[in-house]
This record gives structure tokens, sequence and C-alpha cells, in this order.
């Protein structure tokens, strides 16, 4: 089912990876990857930061339990090669890889699993993976101090590892970013290991050039046999696109993520055409509503703000054609996306309707918040504005940085917002942050409260039937549809470049410019050979 | 001029002070922080407990005084802190980007001078001909061009079309990499001391002295080097100075352009994601190149003319 929708999100842009996958892998060459995310990397931790940018060196140096597997659509074993579930769904027993080598020489065994996942759960140290860790049981004790190892893990031998978890949930989710790396035990806590991380990725550091660029090369132990294919890998910060289109059209870097200006430019240009490709990532652009603001507490007045927009010109005019309308939360490359669902149309007759049926005849006025991002930002907001006043809404817009934004939400300082949010991988845990056990400083930024959805997620939660489950959650995606407590705008739609030497690129709904670099090669055309 | 210097050490000592007083409180009012700032790109929420545990070890709870009290009494011994962000020490992570900035700035300014000095001097000695025209459109231009768009033009022509250099980075440190980020910071000081020397120079030929000189029969060459040049230099000099300390600042557009790995790239990353001790580290750095530089100029006056005398 889940290749079935990136093929059709991916269209032609997957035919030709295919198509490229069908080609014999070459050996050699340079790899030159992009992150285009603005920043400098935070830091050759990757157990400190959570950023998107950061996970692009990542991949290619370190290792998790699990990895992302984009043509199956969901987590899959890396570090073990069986998961074996006992305890009612809480108890996995991994069985080890035994093959799996640092980049210094030594065998990845079970104490190096354990050591990380410790570390991870250091509570002076607020690593942001705790969240991820803390499903373990007894994880949340060495958080707190109360206790020095996680009790839910237990080396069984070298190569087999116990792990009980506190909730039935898949642990592939909670085990496949790069913030739940597995560092060298005895290495990683050596002054300098920062200076000269040491991974089980398939390739190894070399250097560092902070605010310029990560150089790796081959780690010829890896234990994908034959892999990785290039010799080196580089990733080049490049926050501004205007230099990275000079750049990639100079053949200069090998990525390159598109902007909606750029994508229009790149369809226009039979040159660069056959260089694009997209996915529909796993975030949902929205309009949230603070049901404490009195209006946005009637359902029908969400629903009217819903009926109120013309989404699809928006996206058309404004986002250029790069995002999918939403419709409900769960995207597009969701596991339980209900193809079925129809978004709201735009009806403002229909709006007005439902706006005098909530008591609100002439309209109100609410205080918009928003960021100035031109995909789901300002821009966005000014578009609305006049289709809202014929309604009878009117809008105040407060307009605040990015990382602002995200303190304003989470405190619930707000009437409205507009934002874009993780709502993937994992189904279970995007729809749970509308379940009213959620705190708003959590994810349940709307203060969400239902009743009959909180049961259909702890139904979800609860059963091992994997069918079962997927139904329960399409039911709570519906009912949230309905319930509208956001306006639903766009499922992200990732552009990224590709010069037609580099090969082997995977449509990625999580994040597109995280790519498992081991499967990534590079063509006899390509300019860094 | 030891005691000169002493003194201007001590001078800049409250000059310094303010700067971390004015940062800090600034900072301390903007709304966000480092832990908002973990969350801003929507990948995931941001995890409750550990904000507060990060809130807590960052003393981000504390009130301002107390902050500010145990942040001067760190730097009083040399240490800027740990950095929110990477949880390095701040003096490392500025060292790293400082020859980086360095090379930028005096490679600008290499270029400003060799071609703004002559420029403008050449064309003060034929005002109103073909060099006084063109150097005063190029001045003029440079000064009002955006290095942003002056940066991306340069790309354009010299990476993409000529193929002569590479469009972006810092490559191996070598100077091709550097030649494209330099010429767009040292545009605009180029014009200005273009500008600036062509004033000068013009002010100096009609004074008395320089007449004088000449009324004794003394060669149009030495006149111009021995009278002109000279006084001309001191103006020239507090030109360079002050374009020297300005250019710090004006780099942080140029390095974010070609993913240049210098502090001024690291004072924006910093600003949007809050990591505060990083800014005020950073932002102290320059403040102390600026004094630095300055307090050689006015110690080259002192060379170049000795009339100049500090009490």
């Amino acid at each position: 089912m889940m290749f079935k929708q990136i093929a059709i999100v991916a269209g032609l842009a997957l035919a030709l990876s295919a198509a490229a996958e069908a080609q014999t892998p070459r050996k050699g060459g340079t790899i030159r990857m992009t992150a285009p995310y603005g920043s400098s990397f935070t830091s050759m931790d990757i157990h400190t930061t959570q950023r998107a940018q950061d996970e692009i060196y990542a991949k290619a140096l370190h290792r998790s339990l699990y990895i992302w597997n984009s043509v199956e659509g969901k987590p899959v074993l890396e570090l073990a090669k069986e998961d074996i579930v006992s305890g009612g769904g809480l108890v996995h027993t991994f069985k080890l890889r035994d093959d799996a080598y640092f980049h210094h020489g030594r065998k990845m065994t079970a104490d190096d699993i354990i050591w990380s996942y410790n570390r991870i759960m250091d509570g002076s140290k607020a690593y942001p993976g705790a969240r991820f860790v803390r499903v373990i049981e007894g994880a949340a004790a060495v958080e707190n101090g109360t206790a020095k190892e996680i009790s839910g893990l237990k080396k069984i031998d070298d190569f087999t590892l116990e792990m009980k978890l506190t909730e039935k949930v898949d642990p592939g989710f909670y085990f496949f970013t790069a913030l739940t790396s597995i560092y060298p035990a005895d290495e990683a806590a050596k002054e300098g290991f920062l200076q000269k991380p040491i991974g089980l990725g398939p390739f190894k550091f070399v250097e560092h050039v902070p605010g310029s660029r990560v150089v790796l090369e081959r780690w010829d132990k890896f234990y994908k046999p034959g892999k990785p294919y290039a010799d080196k890998l580089i990733v080049s910060l490049m926050g501004e696109a205007a230099a990275r289109d000079v750049a990639f059209r100079n053949k200069e870097i090998d990525t390159s993520v598109l902007g909606p200006a750029q994508y229009v430019a790149y369809q226009a240009d039979p040159d660069l055409k056959g260089t694009i490709v997209e996915v529909a990532e796993v975030f949902t652009r929205y309009m949230g509503m603070n049901p404490a603001f009195k209006p946005f507490s009637d359902k029908r007045v969400r629903q009217a703000i819903n009926h109120a927009i013309d989404t699809d010109l928006i996206i058309k005019k404004l986002v250029k054609g790069k995002a999918y309308r939403a419709t409900s939360w769960l995207p597009l490359t969701s596991p339980f996306y209900d193809k079925t669902m129809k978004p709201y149309a735009f009806d403002p007759a229909k709006a007005k309707q439902l706006l005098a049926d909530a008591g609100y005849p002439s309209g109100f006025e609410f205080e918009w918040t928003t960021s100035q991002n031109e995909s789901w930002g300002l821009p966005i907001v000014e578009a609305i504005i006049p289709m809202l006043d014929k309604v009878g809404i009117k809008v105040k817009v407060k307009q605040v940085e990015t990382a602002v934004l995200s303190e304003v939400i989470r405190k619930g300082d707000f009437q409205a917002y507009v934002y874009s949010q993780s709502t993937g991988p994992d189904p279970q845990a995007a729809l749970k942050c509308f379940h009213s056990a959620t705190p708003q400083s959590a994810c349940n930024y709307m203060s969400f409260k239902n009743a009959d959805f909180d049961k259909l997620i702890d139904e979800a939660g609860q059963t091992d039937d994997a069918a079962k489950r997927g139904q329960l959650l399409q039911k709570a995606n519906a009912l949230l549809y309905d319930e509208a407590p956001v306006w639903f705008f766009n499922y992200n739609k990732a552009v990224m470049a590709v010069q037609p030497w580099l090969k082997g690129i995977q449509l990625n709904a999580t994040e597109l410019t995280h790519q498992n670099v081991e499967d990534l090669w590079v063509d006899e055309t390509s300019p860094a050979k | 001029m030891l005691a000169f210097l002493i003194r201007r050490i001590l001078q800049t000592i409250p000059t310094v002070l303010a700067v971390v007083l004015v940062i800090f409180v600034l900072f301390s009012v903007v709304p966000g922080s480092i832990v908002s700032s973990m969350g801003d790109d929507g990948r995931g929420p941001t995890d409750p407990q550990v904000v507060e545990r990060m809130k807590k070890q960052l003393g981000l709870d504390d009130p301002v005084y107390i902050r500010f009290g145990s942040y001067i009494s760190r730097l009083a011994t040399g240490d800027f802190g740990t950095s929110f962000r990477t949880r390095e020490p701040v003096t490392t992570m500025i060292a790293k980007r400082m020859w980086p900035t360095l090379q930028l700035i005096f490679a600008a300014m290499t270029f400003a001078i060799a071609i703004g000095v002559p420029l403008g001097f050449i064309a003060a000695l034929r005002p109103g001909g073909f060099v006084d025209t063109v150097s005063m459109v190029v001045a003029v231009s440079g000064l009002s061009m955006a290095k942003f768009w002056l940066g991306l033009l340069l790309m354009y022509l010299f990476a993409l079309k000529l193929g002569w250099l590479p469009s972006f980075g810092y490559g191996d440190g070598g100077l091709k990499y550097l030649i494209l980020p330099a010429v767009t910071l040292g545009v605009s000081p180029m014009a200005l001391l273009a500008r600036t020397t062509r004033a000068a120079v013009l002010e100096i030929m009609t004074a008395d002295f320089v007449r004088t000189a000449r009324s004794k029969g003394m060669s149009e060459t030495r006149v111009v080097k021995w009278h002109v040049l000279r006084n001309a230099l001191v103006i020239i000099l507090t030109t360079i100075g002050l374009q020297f300390g300005a250019l710090m600042g004006q780099a942080v557009v140029v390095e974010k352009l070609f993913s240049w790995p210098g502090i001024g790239s690291l004072l924006v990353d910093s600003v949007l994601q809050r990591d505060i001790p990083t800014v005020q580290g950073s932002i102290l750095v320059v403040v102390l190149f600026f004094l630095a530089v300055n307090t050689l100029i006015d110690v080259a006056y002192a060379v170049i003319d000795p009339r100049i005398r500090y009490a």
C-alpha cells in the first residue's frame, strides 16, 4: 500500500529513480550533498540535536537500531537481524548484527546500545532523544536520577538484547532517527570524541569545517556487502536558495532542495526539469484555533473557516503547486491515510450559514500569530485575510520569529496560529497529540478534548491486530476532520533537484534530504569522478 | 606612546562592559529561547520534560540579574561560557571561526585599498577627466549595490558563465575560494576609499602649503609625494580603520551567501537559535576587534605624521 502511495505522489520521479536502480552501481567517486536549512550543523554529537539539518550528515556517520525504508514507507531493523516480541507486545528481544564494526575497528555489541541509551537518558544533559528512549521501562528513572541503568534493557549475550517497553508501540518509530544513534561505549566517553566522532555508518569522519561542510570517506568494513559505493561524501551547508541554484547549475553540487519559486523555474527549464524528485513528506500545514477563544470553541465556526478559505487557489498561486491539499491530519504518505477523504469545499455561503448558526451572523475578529515563512507563514495569511473578510471574519496579524512561534504554540498563548507540524511517520503518535491526556506543552496545541476520539486512540493503542488498529486510527482521523480543530491547509511536497549522475535517491517521506547514503552512487559523468 | 596605549586599553573596559550589558539585556527581553528554537522546524514536538531539564541546566529559569552576575564573573576570568547549541566552549567555537573571517576581511580590504586608493588618487589629479568620471560612477555604484545581489551577480558571472572560480564554500582555504566573497565584501569599502581619497587629495592640492611648495619650484612629483600623499594618508587611514571594523559586521551577509565558515555566519545562526552565550561572545570579539584596529590606526597616525603627538 505504501509503495503505491509513494508512486502516485512521486510520479515520474520514481520512474526515473527506478530506472537508475536498474543500472549497475559504480564504485568510487564523490557524492556532494547539500544541507539546505540555513544554519550550521549544531554539533558532531548527534545525540544533542533534533534538527533536520544535522541528520543529513549523521545518517552517513551513524546508525540506529532501526532505519527508515523509503520503499516500504516504514522503519525496518538495521542493527538487529530479528525482533522477537513477547510479554503481551511489551518485550522485544533483538538478535543483533554480529558484523557491525565501529569506525575504529571494534565490533558493536549489546553493551554499546545499552550505553548509548543510558547516555541519552542522562537527565543532567537533557538530550532531546530522551523522548524516544523514555518508552523503555526504567528509562525515566535514569533521567530523574533515581537509577543508574535503564532496568528495561538487558544484555542476554553480546549479540542479544532484551528491551521491555512501557507501552505497546512499534519500537521502530522510536529508534530510527539519528537522535538514538549507537555510539561506541568506551571511546564516546573520551574527550576528543566529538572532534573525531566514531560511528557505525557507511562513511567515516574526515573533517568538519564548522559553518561550511562535513567530509566523510568510505568505511570499508561496513556491514552491507559492497556498500557504500562512493569513496567520499561531502555535505555542504548552503542555506541560500539562490546560491544553491547557481552551484547546482554550475555542477558543483549533486543535490539541491527547491523552494516554490525555484520549483516553478526548474519545471519550466528543459535542462533542469528532469532533475526534479518530489515526495509528500509527513508534515501537515494548518491553522490551529484556540478553543479558549470563544468563537473557536464552536465546531461550526471552525468548520466555517475551512469552508471560507479557497485552499486550492492558495496552493496553486502562492505555494506554486509545491504542496498537496490536506484532507485531514494524517498525511498522504501515512500508512493509514484514507484516500476516500475529501477536503472541505470552498463555499463562502455555507461558511456564512455556519457562522450565523453559531451565533456570529456578523462574524468576529481574531488575532492570527504567524511567522514569515513563505510556504505557510505571512504571505499565506495575507492571502486569506480578504477571503475571511468576505464572510465577516476580521483578522489581526501578529508576526513572530519561527523560534518564538513554537514557544507561543507550546504555551497556548494564541487565538490562532499557522504552522507546519510533523504528522508522521507514526500515525498513532501523530493522532495521539489530540488525546485529551496529552498536555498542550507536548503537542496537543489546540487543547483538543473529545471522549470519542480518546476512546478510539486508546483502543488502537491496546490492540495487537494491525488491521484493526488501522481502522480505529482512520476513524479517529475522520472524527478530527469533522471536528476541525484546525484549518486543514496542505501536506508538504518536498522537492529536490538531483544531478543526473547521482543514482539511488530515495523518496524519504520523513525528510527528503535524509538519504541512506550507502545506496547512492555516481556514474562516470560526475564532475567529481 | 606606551602611556597612550595603556590608556586606550583601560578606556576599552567601560566600553566593553557597556556592550556586554546592552547585549545581555537585549537578549533577555526578546522573546524566544534556545529551548523554543529546538522545535522550530516542526519535526517533532518539543518534549516538555526535556524542555524543563534544559531550562534548569542552562539557568534560563534564573532571574536576569543572577544570570548577568554569573556571566560577568565568568567573563572576568576569560571564560565566555558554553554554547547552548553545541555544548562546546564559546571560545573554542569563536577561535575556529575567527581565522576564515580574518582572511575574508583582510582580502576584502586589500582589494579595496589596491583599487580604491589609486583610483581616487588618479581621479583627483585629473578632476573632471575620463578617469574621474568613471571612478566616481564605480564608487557610487559600489556604495549603493546590495552585497547579496552583488555576490549573486559575481557568482553567476565568474562561476556559472566563465567557469573561472568556485561559486561557494571554503574548500581547502585556497585563494580561488576567497576571491568572490572578498570582492563582494570589498566593493563597498573600495568605493568609499576612492571617494574619500579623491576628496582628500583635491582638498590638499589647493592648500596653502602645497601652493607654497610649488611657488618655491618643487617639482609636481615631489609635491605629490611629500605633501599631498603624506597628508592624504591620514584621512585614508582613518577610513581604512573604520571600514576594517565595519567589515566585521558586514561579513555576515557574504559569509551566509558563500557558505563561508566565519564568525558572521556563527553569529546569525546563534541569534536565530537564541544561543545567547555564543551571541554575546561573538559580538564581544567583533567589538574588541574594532577597538583594536582603531587603536592601531591612532598609532599609525603618529608614524605617518610626526606632528601628531599623544599626550
